[in-house]
């Protein structure tokens, strides 16, 4: 039996551990507003919406902010249809060193961003390969794929064979059975990979440091702020936007793929 | 239908291997048009494989293939006027039902009017009706199966193919459906072409059953061929039990000196046995009631065999009875061996 004591212990540390991860976030959000442009006084002195103006008017904030949406978009489209192919490949194919395969592809995940992006800046030396919007987007690319591989991948395996060959047999070819039989069963599961890459890739800064040339994406942007500090408050502006651009797309994925499995389990 | 000796399926030893594993191994085969044709055997003896081969899921190793008299080695499975019924129906659950069964015509381009009209027509014709908006996880499993023979039929197939379509029922549906599966054939005048492991089945509803073992078809002949005239000691203890005696036994129960399969319905017990032409003594070792039959398990010349009493006819174990059969009863085989 549990007595209520330890209950009790158990939800306040759980309390604890929720407000140690979500306060500073918090803080952040209250910074945004402050009047006071030079330091984190607290309690702010007083609340304006004058920093979404100042960030706005910005246009080195556009610049930064547009290359990471494009970088982000590439990157994703990049790992849909990578991730969708090596996931078909990997779950319907029995091969030699298939397993090896599927480890080598889940890797850039758990590898530390640092090796990834060392490892990729000697690559690009190697190859002569100048950095780039492009070496930026092949960084991102590497885990992208992952998340994306990942949910096509278990989706594929819950998806019968035989559904495939009924649509051949029916007398549909290959573009019309991936049209309209794999793609609406893979469907969410490939737009929350997608929004997962998308938002990993919109807030990544260690493998973009190894990776980018003279370009600055959003998170490097921000990184240089707190070094140089210029209007406080606009970096905190940009957090929030940032916030708001990842969380979005990772709990639609989440909605997605809970939706996901009620359907296929149903159809069981 | 148009004349009866067109042939809708021919292979000629046809071979096919995964890896070092010989699922089919020189198959010869002539199924005729309009036909009901099972392909009988326990799992892993080909019988799926030939159908996924007449599908076209599946290419032959060596050998040649022929639907309707055309070549059909490296035809896609969509390039066939060929339709499946599969063993787990594969409906897509996307889908409703009536989108289900107008799949393979949305797939050719037919208006959705049109291939709306002949998806209906194709679910009265298994008689499934006012269920077209459902999704195939709303039905039960003999309504899927339903849809499954509707959507392949609705494409008019040439052949069509089931594999072990039954085989997820309960004994009941079981039973229904392949009522069913005659009456269609009937109606339809189509070649089916039907894959299952239950004797039982086969022999009720086929034409002509070919019996699969190890790769091989060891006979092809109609239900009552196969099962009075078993080829083999494998076809006679497959189709239906039977007792198979070796060439030393089979003297002793007035055959000839060869593998010699004696059915046990053939054995007759008491007064029953006092017509025959063969009549020996024999002990009654065991008997299990089965609703309609006694199950008798008899000690004859030291050996022992099944027998099929009437239910009314109970005997206690240990008894001497006299038992008999017919000359004709006695079918010598070709040989012992399991695929020979």
């Amino acid at each position: 039996m549990r007595s209520e004591g330890s209950s009790l212990l158990l939800k306040l540390s759980a309390l604890g551990g929720l407000v140690f991860l979500h306060g500073p976030l918090a803080i952040i959000l209250l910074y945004a507003f402050t009047t006071e442009g030079k330091s984190y006084q607290f309690p702010p002195p007083g609340l304006t919406l004058q920093w979404f103006a100042v960030a706005w008017n910005r246009p080195d904030i556009w610049a930064a902010l547009t290359l990471s949406v494009n970088v982000a978009l590439i990157a994703t489209g990049l790992a849909l249809v990578l991730g969708t192919l090596a996931a078909a490949a990997l779950s319907r194919t029995r091969f030699w060193g298939r397993d090896n395969v599927s480890l080598l592809l889940i890797l850039p995940l758990a590898l530390p961003g640092i090796i990834t992006g060392i490892a990729l800046r000697s690559a690009f030396n190697l190859m002569d390969l100048p950095y780039s919007v492009f070496t930026i987007v092949l960084g991102h690319a590497t885990f992208c794929i992952v998340v994306v591989y990942n949910n096509a991948v278990a989706r594929f395996r819950r998806l019968s064979p035989s559904l495939v060959e009924a649509s051949f047999d029916l007398g549909a070819d290959a573009f019309q059975t991936f049209r309209h039989v794999v793609l609406p069963n893979i469907g969410t599961a490939l737009l929350a990979g997608g929004m997962l890459a998308f938002a990993l890739s919109f807030d990544e800064v260690i493998v973009t440091t190894f990776t980018a040339g003279q370009q600055t994406t959003l998170p490097i942007w921000m990184l240089n702020e707190l070094v140089r500090p210029r209007d406080r408050p606009v970096t905190n502006v940009v957090a929030v936007l940032v916030m708001a651009v990842t969380f979005f797309p990772i709990l639609a994925a989440y909605w997605l793929t809970r939706e996901g499995e009620h359907v296929a389990g149903g159809s069981r | 239908m148009t004349s009866p000796s067109t042939t809708a399926v021919l292979f000629q030893n046809v071979t096919r291997h995964f890896g070092t594993v010989r699922a089919v191994d020189g198959v010869d085969l002539k199924i005729e048009q309009g036909e009901f044709f099972a392909m009988l055997g326990p799992s892993g003896s080909g019988k799926t494989t030939c159908l996924r081969l007449i599908a076209g899921f599946e290419q032959p190793t060596a050998g040649h293939i022929e639907i309707f008299n055309e070549t059909a080695e490296g035809l896609a499975p969509n390039r066939r006027d060929v339709n499946t019924v599969f063993q787990d129906y594969a409906l897509f659950p996307h889908m409703t039902v009536l989108d289900n069964v107008a799949y393979g015509l949305m797939v050719r381009g037919v208006s959705r009017p049109d291939r709306e009209r002949r998806a209906r027509e194709a679910l009265s014709l298994v008689r499934l009706e006012g269920m077209d908006a459902r999704r195939p996880a709303q039905l039960s499993g003999g309504q899927r199966q339903r849809v499954a023979l509707a959507r392949a039929l609705v494409n008019r197939p040439k052949v069509l193919l089931l594999d072990e379509p039954l085989g997820a029922l309960d004994l009941k549906l079981r039973e229904d459906m392949q009522e069913e599966l005659r009456r269609l054939h009937k109606q339809l005048g189509l070649t089916f072409v039907f894959v299952t492991h239950d004797q039982g089945e086969a022999l009720s509803m086929a034409d002509r059953v070919a019996v699969f073992n190890q790769g091989r078809i060891v006979q092809v002949g109609t239900p009552e061929d196969i099962y009075q005239r078993p080829t083999t000691r494998f076809v006679a203890e497959f189709v239906g039990s039977s007792n198979v005696l070796t060439p030393d036994e089979a003297p002793r129960f007035g055959g000839v000196s060869h593998w010699t399969s004696l059915r046990p319905e053939a054995i007759l017990i008491g007064s029953a046995a006092e017509a025959m032409d063969i009549r020996q003594p024999a002990e009654v070792v065991d008997q299990q009631f089965q609703g309609a039959m006694r199950k008798t398990l008899l000690k004859i010349n030291g050996r022992e065999v099944w027998s099929l009493a009437p239910a009314a006819q109970a005997l206690e174990a240990g008894r001497t009875v006299t038992v008999g059969w017919a000359q004709g009863a006695l079918h010598a085989m070709k040989g012992e061996g399991a695929h020979v």
